[in-house]
């Protein structure tokens, strides 16, 4: 504990280029971007797949083949093909890192819609773009939000090895620390990377409320 | 009108789902297709709409070979609904219902607006219309379907079992208020069930689809009951077809007795002398009470003081030869009671009017089967 109070009440540790805010936004920038990119490509495509149908066997494979790259071992190779200078290097892992779980909970979320469902809104006369939008998608979108929340506490979390190659972000303190045997500063990273993740988790509990129907929402909590 | 012109579909893995069917779904009128499970009602029924298309013949709505239309322009022209209603869990009751106003552009406050009356129209309280899917009954959630299905005023509507996941009950009520719908809205119906006795309610003419998607009769319920086209049709038909018959027998022209009826009223000692074994008492406003027994009148007072048998009564004019057969087997008389609309009495039908009206009908059923 006093540890703690002692990486955490040095006024020094506050500012300059090397204090925790400093490191903290560095951290969120990567984990933003990363997620953000990976959204981008898999949500689309887990949508794609769910709603056709097509193309669902090989990507998902992949997906999953993706999940046992090691990230450190990733990184590590790209910064010795690219070598440092930018944030690319980390960003790739990262990215690697949070496709699979949001593209395979969207694709889920979107194959799990109920059959009947699907059929009525054919049935109705929408198309196939409107079924997927107005139907499909917030019917599906607990499963989805799962997998974006699961995928942003995966990048916070392992956003920390972007300070093994020599970039910023919280990773630093724990890599710093370790370094010079500062057990405060290592520890104090660690528990500013479990907060991040738990605030994360927190923000994501938020969003579901707000972007979920209720009628959805509702239902699952009936079941 | 629509027509099925030598249709035929096959499935993808050799099955013949419907085969050769020729079929006309008259304007206004309620056609059903019935038939064991796998007959292929749903495949006929989804043709209609292109939810599937026909490997051979055509489909017509009004002339025009459905697959000339674009799917979805076709299918918000016709109202669909399906056995698990298929709501949209996110979306408000009204909303749900507004859906294919909403896709036909119309604007916001006017796709309201019909919604609203819609859900009144099926019976729904208005207060619901704020409420999601999972917060309501089934039977609810169905007239929801139904709202939705005709909220744009398409002239077809198609129903595939709409009613046969609710209870008995509400079932009986669902089918009253569509045919109460369909007086007022008049549109051409296509309704799949395999229940026939829903056929047989619902039904202006009946097709009984047999397995393999081949037709084994198209007629109206009491020519069906009458005079099923073969074994496969009569065994479907179920047992008690000779009553449920009836129903379609009109009770309108039996002949009543108005002599057999006394007031409450009454001394015991003016009918003491009647010939007939029962007499039915009214009360001052022509309202029956029940029946008397004239061999076991007591010695003095009014037919007010006597303890009355139980009665049945027919609404002359509206119920059929079921509802008067019905009514005698309510009471030990053996006779029936007639009122009219308002529930006064009109005369006695005799057990051997109703035997002389029973022999008729079943004489009307001509090459019939035992
Ligand atoms: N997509 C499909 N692929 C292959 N065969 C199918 C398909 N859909 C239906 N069938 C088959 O076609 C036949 C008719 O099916 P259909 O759903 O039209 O029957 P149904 O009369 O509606 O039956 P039920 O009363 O059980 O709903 C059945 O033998 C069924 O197994
Ligand atoms: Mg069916």
């Amino acid at each position: 504990m006093n540890w703690l109070a002692e990486f955490f009440g040095d006024a020094a540790n506050w500012s300059g280029p090397d204090g925790i805010p400093v490191r903290l936004l560095e951290h969120l920038e990567f984990s933003a971007i990363s997620l953000l990119l990976a959204a981008l490509v898999a949500v689309p495509l887990g949508l794609g797949i769910g709603h056709t149908g097509r193309g669902a066997l090989p990507v998902l494979l992949s997906a999953n083949a993706a999940r046992a790259l090691p990230t450190l071992g990733l990184l590590v190779l790209i910064v010795l093909l690219m070598g440092v200078g930018t944030d690319v290097p980390v960003l790739i892992p990262l990215v690697a890192l949070a496709v699979p779980p949001i593209l395979v909970n969207t694709y889920e979320g979107i194959r799990g819609v109920d059959p009947d469902l699907r059929d009525a809104a054919y049935g109705m006369g929408l198309r196939g773009r409107q079924v997927l939008g107005r139907v499909l998608v917030p019917v599906a979108l607990p499963l989805i939000l799962l997998g974006l929340r699961v995928a942003a506490i995966q990048v916070v979390s392992t956003a920390t090895v972007a300070a093994y190659v020599g970039l910023g972000g919280l990773g630093r303190f724990i890599v710093d620390g370790l370094a010079t045997k500062d057990f405060p500063r290592t520890l104090g990273g660690a528990v500013l990377v479990a907060l991040l993740a738990l605030a994360v988790q927190l923000v994501f509990t938020l969003v579901q409320r707000l972007v979920v129907s209720p009628g959805v929402s509702g239902s699952r909590a009936v079941r | 009108m629509i027509t099925f012109d030598g249709v035929t579909k096959r499935y993808a893995d050799g099955t013949v789902a419907v085969d050769d069917l020729s079929l006309e779904a008259p304007t206004g009128e309620i056609t059903v297709l019935v038939g064991p499970s796998g007959c292929g009602k749903t495949t006929s029924l989804r043709m209609i709409n292109r939810m599937i298309d026909a490997t051979e013949g055509r489909v017509l709505i009004d002339g025009v070979d459905v697959r000339t239309v674009d799917p979805p322009t076709l299918r918000r022209g016709i109202g669909y609904v399906i056995q698990q209603a298929g709501l949209f869990p996110h979306r408000k009751i009204v909303d749900n219902v507004a859906t294919v106003p909403h896709l036909l552009g119309w604007d916001r406050r006017k796709a309201r607006a019909r919604a609203m009356e819609l859900l009144e129209r099926v019976g729904l309280d208005p207060g619901l219309a704020g409420r999601y899917p999972f917060q309501l009954s089934g039977g609810q959630q169905q007239r929801v379907g139904v709202a939705r299905a005709l909220a744009a005023d398409p002239p077809v509507l198609l129903m595939d079992e709409p009613f046969s996941a609710v209870d008995p009950v509400v079932r009986a009520s669902l089918q009253e208020e569509l045919l109460r719908l369909q007086a007022e809205f008049t549109k051409t119906i296509v309704f799949v069930t395999h229940d026939i006795d829903e056929a047989v309610k619902l039904g202006d003419r009946v097709a009984v689809l047999r397995v393999g998607g081949r037709m084994a009769q198209l007629a109206d319920p009491a020519t069906l009951l009458a005079r099923p086209a073969d074994d496969f049709v009569a065994e479907f038909l179920g047992r008690d077809r000779g009553i449920r018959r009836l129903s379609f027998v009109s009770g309108e022209g039996l002949r009543l007795r108005t002599d057999l009826t006394a007031p409450a009223s009454a001394e015991v000692s003016s009918v003491r002398g009647t010939a007939a074994p029962w007499l039915a008492v009214v009360d001052a406003d022509d309202r029956p009470l029940g029946w008397v027994r004239v061999g076991e009148l007591p010695e003095s007072g009014t037919l007010a003081d006597v303890r009355l048998a139980p009665y049945g009564t027919f609404v002359r004019g509206r119920d059929s030869l079921r509802g008067a057969l019905d009514a005698t087997l309510l009471s030990p008389s053996g006779n029936a009671i007639a009122v009219d609309d308002s529930g006064r009495v009109r005369g006695v039908l005799t057990r051997e009017t109703l035997e002389e009206a029973l022999r008729q009908a079943a004489g009307g059923a001509g090459g019939a089967r035992a």
